[in-house]
């Protein structure tokens, strides 16, 4: 039971990343149409930028969860300005070949000024403890990751559906032919979305730095499990995303923990969820079925 | 007519030209070339990669100067090529080197998979291989042949030295994690073979997934400390970024406090640099050389850093020896025919910066040396940049490798 219980705390944890990282790359899809295979660069970015502001400026990890995803959410604000947002109107598999490009740029930037080897980053002292559950103790610092997660999710969760900001973004992404012809004006809100989408990136990768191996490549390896993780969710569905992050967090945990004798199937256990939700129902468990043009 | 004469003047003037006029041309193409080939932007590129060229550089500029004009020839070059990791790559650019570039000898050539195909090339072109950063013992094992050497070190010198020591001194019991491919699997292997040898016992085994996508390890972390009975220690076979996954994790699940102590398979310095000593404070493992050992070796590590502006690592300093090793056969020989150099390498018994007790086995083209057991210092005794590890014993190029596989067959 102990065991079970452990290994559900820290599915949750590993699905807290895949929730923040599809929650940005839903709303992203939702407003632009746009499958933005950069975001795993920009987790990366958020990562490395926190070692860099520590090593090179002193700057904590409380400061950088700040931070970073206010300076990646910028840089993505100007990228869709100046970039992608030319290319919106075409097949969506312009943008899909940009990110891609811009992706291999990035990380080749990162690669070139720091090397493959992993960067050392520490976890903040306060969180470096454990906390007692009774039946088990649990690190500090996967505690917070946990909660402050949650509280994130439920802030977007109340933003998007108590502001008005929130009904125009829930409004394009589901009627997105139909919206500007009650006269909004979706566009203005086009750019600060994605510079939302990213900046969330941006946080799961400092939140990632303690934890996780900082490298250049950190993000291109997590991006796979990411991309299934929206698709099982729906693509575009903003609850879909977050709920099924969780999901394949868990499952993952569990399978790992009590599959572990069919190395085969514990591996490749996201994939095939993957496969069984497309079969089952094609557009993703909380996805809207397109209506034929 | 006048092109025939033309041809014998020609002839005439190139052996003319060289040191030894002889019907005979001694090197082909009046030089001799070294063919780098290992990971130039993946996840050995640091402790391999562009500074293994340099360390190759360097040996040749040491032969050049040891030897003068007495030096078989001064044209000495590198070529160099990314195989990626990836097995077809590293297949398609040996035979371009051996074939296209006139190369000589390949050396490096990390990541098993890979380094296992070019022992084919090598074998095909009959052209000299030496085997530096891969660690399977096929290669001295059923993939053995005439023109493969393998230098630096391999999966039964580091169970046999980690091993058998941890079990000895930390605890019998073991749990043992593994990247599940070919390198891990042999690991596994060599590990629970020592560990059994030394009268300990592998209480649980997994296999983690390769690539681990998810960096995540902690289900494998839990169970270690939920098995009964207890293991007293946690063996690691992953490797590189992986290997930082794992220590940071079993850091945070505060596994050394509750009584399981951390053995690693396989560290290069570069990974202990990146975890800092401070999250390996008390971790043994063997290595095949270290910068710090003695003064020779600092001498050669301080040349090294004033090219590159870091420290060498083992595959470096290994490099450089095998590079060296190669010119000095050469030398000996009076030729770079691949079967005269062999047979002149075969037997040969070795000392220099990085081979101590150097032994360049006939029978299966293993090349032993003295290998150590080493331990990553606390923060506190870390004096200065990339000195993490103090050596704790050194363990005899004879009981360092394994005995001459029945496996092989040249």
């Amino acid at each position: 039971m102990t065991g079970f219980l452990q290994n559900t705390f820290n599915g949750l944890v590993s699905g807290a990343f895949y929730a923040l990282l599809a929650l940005g790359l839903a709303v992203i899809f939702g407003m632009l149409r746009v499958v933005n295979f950069a975001h795993g660069a920009f987790y990366m970015l958020g990562a490395f930028g926190a070692y860099v502001l520590l090593t090179e400026a002193g700057v904590p990890f409380w400061a950088a969860l700040v931070i970073m995803p206010l300076g990646l959410g910028l840089l993505g604000m100007a990228l869709e300005r100046a970039i992608i947002h030319r290319l919106t109107r075409l097949d969506p598999l312009y943008n899909f070949l940009l990110t891609f490009g811009l992706t291999l740029i990035l990380q080749d930037l990162v690669k070139s000024r720091y090397g493959v080897q992993s960067s050392p980053y520490a976890t903040p002292s306060a969180l470096s403890g454990s906390v007692d559950f009774g039946l088990f103790d649990f690190p500090t610092y996967r505690v917070f990751i946990l909660g402050f997660t949650v509280l994130l999710c439920v802030a977007v969760w109340w933003v998007l559906s108590r502001t008005r900001i929130g009904m125009v973004v829930r409004a394009a992404t589901e009627r997105p032919e139909l919206t500007p012809a009650f006269g909004i004006d979706v566009g203005r809100w086009v750019t600060p979305v994605f510079g939302f989408g990213i900046g969330l990136a941006g946080l799961a990768g400092v939140l990632a730095a303690p934890m996780r191996a900082v490298n250049p490549l950190m993000g291109a390896d997590l991006i796979i499990v990411v991309f299934a993780v929206v698709v099982i969710g729906g693509l575009g569905s903003i609850f879909g995303s977050v709920a099924a992050g969780f999901g394949i967090g868990l499952v993952q945990a569990w399978g790992e923990a009590y599959l572990s004798d069919f190395p085969i199937v514990s591996q490749t256990i996201v994939f095939i969820v993957m496969a069984v939700v497309l079969l089952w129902r094609p557009a993703g468990l909380f996805g809207r079925e397109e209506a034929p043009a | 007519m006048a092109a025939a004469s033309a041809a014998v003047v020609l002839v005439a003037g190139c052996g003319g030209g060289g040191p030894q006029s002889g019907g005979d041309q001694k090197l082909t193409g009046d030089k001799i070339v070294l063919g780098v080939l290992n990971d130039q932007s993946g996840a050995y590129s640091e402790l391999s990669g562009k500074n293994s060229v340099k360390a190759v550089e360097l040996a040749i500029a040491d032969f050049k100067a040891k030897y003068g004009d007495k030096a078989i020839t001064k044209n000495i070059t590198v070529e160099t090529a990314d195989h990626q990791n990836k097995p077809d790559v590293a297949n398609a650019k040996a035979a371009e080197m051996y074939d296209r570039k006139g190369v000589d000898i390949i050396l490096d050539v990390p990541t098993s998979s890979a380094a296992l195909k070019v022992a084919d090339v090598a074998k095909e072109k009959k052209k000299l291989y030496f085997n530096i950063g891969a660690a399977t013992t096929d290669l001295t094992g059923k993939s053995c042949n005439k023109y493969t050497f393998h230098y630096a070190y391999d999966t039964y010198m580091l169970a046999n030295g980690t091993g058998k020591t941890t079990t000895e001194q930390v605890g019998k019991n073991w749990y043992i994690l593994y990247p599940n491919y070919a390198f891990g699997q042999d690991m596994e292997k060599s590990f629970s073979a020592a560990i059994a040898q030394a009268g300990g016992k592998v209480v649980g085994k997994d296999g983690a997934p390769f690539p681990n996508t998810t960096g995540d390890y902690s289900s494998f972390l839990l169970k270690a400390s939920t098995l009964n009975p207890k293991p007293q220690v946690l063996g690691t076979m992953q490797a590189g970024a992986e290997l930082v996954n794992v220590v940071k994790q079993y850091n945070e699940f505060k596994l050394r406090e509750k009584g399981i102590g951390l053995a690693v398979g396989l560290m290069f310095i570069t990974d202990i640099h990146s975890l800092t000593p401070a999250a390996l404070a008390g971790t043994t493992y063997t290595d095949a050389w270290y910068w710090n050992f003695d003064q020779q070796n600092r001498e050669f590590a301080d040349r090294f850093q004033k090219e590159t502006g870091t420290r060498p690592s083992f595959a470096h300093a290994a490099n450089y020896s095998a590079a060296m090793q190669y010119l000095e056969a050469v030398q000996a020989a009076g030729t770079d025919d691949a079967d005269t150099v062999v047979k002149g390498l075969e037997g040969k018994e070795v000392n220099d910066v990085f081979l101590r007790n150097g032994k360049i086995r006939a029978e299966d083209h293993r090349v032993i040396h003295d290998a150590y057991l080493a331990q990553v210092k606390p923060q506190a005794e870390v004096t200065e940049p990339w000195d993490y590890v103090k050596v704790l014993k050194t363990i005899p190029a004879a009981e360092a490798f394994r005995a001459p596989s029945a496996d092989c067959k040249m």
